[in-house]
């Protein structure tokens, strides 16, 4: 079970208490991730990653065990420690704006 | 007694101001979505408990919220729908995708960014939403970078208009410097084929098939800022109003100057007359007299604040052009806020409300058709948008 941590407005948004537990197929990567989150809550789809392109949001960044994946390919693996559910997922909002 | 609801669209969340028809004693209920930018709320004519909300963020991007009991609870439309094996069915809530399709989409066009050269159109926030005079689901969306969508199913799923970025005059649009936004959108209550809209900085255009063919309706407008200040296209309109009760006859708050069309916008003449300043945002029409019109002049485009630290509301009973301050209740000292193009809204009661707020965080009421004014809240996060709901 891979663990997804989101920040607090997304949690508002879709009316998520805590971190979200999700059951992905396949290989772990952002996309396959993100996939089954946008799948179970429609209504973040388009807030994380831009509705066409699929890229990540310029302000939103992905860290995990302690690295920063926001540059990594999003269809790369994503650490065996995320994929077994030992650690989370870090969805991030960028310190930015008043 | 009917009461109103006024929707409050702020910098960080949407809050409702609840009074009855005397409108004196003032109920206050917010923030709804604290710390989201809340561009626009607004009732649906058909259907009182029926709302409309833009969310948007500069982290997570655009949102559409409605309320179906009034604004007590609140969804983003299909954001709910559990998945199932035809998920690929399922609504797309808050996709706001420009039509690039070969039937209706064609010809694409980019449009004119800040340094002349030609830039793709990109979705970035929608501005304002008019809900449909008749059905509670069909509610049109103005959005930035200019266009217009339709949703006929309640704000679940989106389409363009797609006519009226691909009528011609595109590649000749715009950014202000607040963005290239669709703005302004007008219904014609005696002709449902009949819409106007506004974009800054394009200026105003009108469709008489409901939506598949929009023309500009910019003669007579004189913007010093472009190139050929009487050209078709490229004038900052930044807001226009019409009473429902005369269709045809339009008012327009340009970057500069106040104009008035008698012929459904295909000509326009200067009404400034004796005004402090002529610049402003927001420009609004009394609902029971057709020639009382209202501003807040805004001291220059240098200069976003009211003239002479003073804020004054000035209506015209003539239909322009001889203007009158109104002040009382209104700070007249040491006042610097302004007021944004979609921040002043007017009920139907007689006489009429009028409501307006600004970026200092107030919102001022009359009940009195402007003669006399009371701060209904004092210190919101800057407000974006004002609209009046007037309940039965």
């Amino acid at each position: 079970m891979i663990r997804v941590e989101l920040p607090y407005h997304l949690r508002n948004l879709a009316k998520i208490d805590g971190q979200v537990q999700l059951e992905v197929q396949g290989i772990a990567t952002l996309n396959s991730v993100l996939d089954v989150l946008e799948t179970r809550y429609p209504v973040l789809e388009g807030t994380i990653r831009d509705h066409v392109t699929k890229q990540r949001r310029p302000f939103l960044r992905f860290f995990a065990c302690e690295e920063d994946l926001s540059h990594e390919s999003q269809d790369a693996p994503l650490p065996e420690a995320v994929a077994s559910g030992k650690e989370p997922l870090l969805v991030i909002g960028a310190i930015a704006g008043g | 007694m009917s009461g109103v609801r006024v929707l409050v669209g702020t910098r960080k969340g949407a809050f409702l101001l609840s009074a009855d028809g005397k409108r004196e004693n003032w109920t206050v209920e917010g923030p709804y979505f604290a710390g989201w930018e809340m561009y626009h709320l607004k009732g649906s004519p058909a259907d009182s408990n029926r709302i409309y909300a833009s969310q948007t963020s500069g982290w997570f991007g655009q949102v559409i919220q409605r309320s179906d009991d009034g604004g007590k609870t609140w969804s983003a439309p299909g954001g709910d729908i559990a998945p199932g094996p035809d998920s690929f069915l399922k609504p797309k809530p808050n996709k706001f995708l420009y039509d690039t399709s070969e039937t209706t989409g064609k010809p694409l066009t980019t449009h004119q960014w800040y340094n002349g050269t030609q830039h793709p159109w990109e979705f970035l926030r929608v501005w304002h939403l008019e809900p449909s005079l008749t059905d509670p689901d069909t509610v049109y969306a103005g959005v930035e970078d200019a266009a217009i969508f339709k949703s006929t199913d309640g704000g679940k799923s989106w389409q363009e208009l797609s006519g009226l970025r691909g009528h011609g005059t595109g590649p000749k649009w715009q950014p202000g410097a607040g963005g290239m936004c669709l703005h302004t959108i007008i219904l014609d209550p005696s002709d449902p084929k009949r819409m106007w809209i506004a974009i800054s900085a394009a200026g105003a255009f009108r469709t008489d098939d409901a939506g598949k063919t929009w023309k500009p309706i910019n003669k007579g407008l004189y913007s010093q800022y472009i190139p050929d200040p009487r050209a078709e296209i490229g004038h900052c309109v930044h807001h226009i109003a019409m009473n429902p009760k005369r269709p045809g006859v339009l008012f327009m708050q340009k970057h500069w100057d106040v104009m008035r069309s008698d012929n459904a916008g295909d000509e326009w003449h200067e009404v400034s007359g004796n005004l402090p300043t002529d610049f402003g945002f927001v420009i609004d029409v009394n609902s029971n007299q057709p020639d009382t019109i209202y501003v807040v002049p805004i001291k220059s485009d240098s200069e976003h604040f009211v003239h002479d630290g003073k804020l004054r509301v000035f209506r015209s009973r003539s239909g322009g052009n001889e203007w009158e301050p109104l002040t009382k209740g209104l700070p007249q000292s040491n006042c610097y806020v302004n007021v944004l193009r979609d921040a002043m809204s007017v009920d139907k009661i007689d006489p009429c409300g009028i409501y307006f707020g600004t970026t200092g965080g107030q919102v001022y009421c009359s009940n009195d058709d402007g003669d006399s004014w009371q701060a209904i809240v004092h210190d919101l996060p800057a407000v974006l948008s004002v609209e009046v709901q007037t309940i039965a």
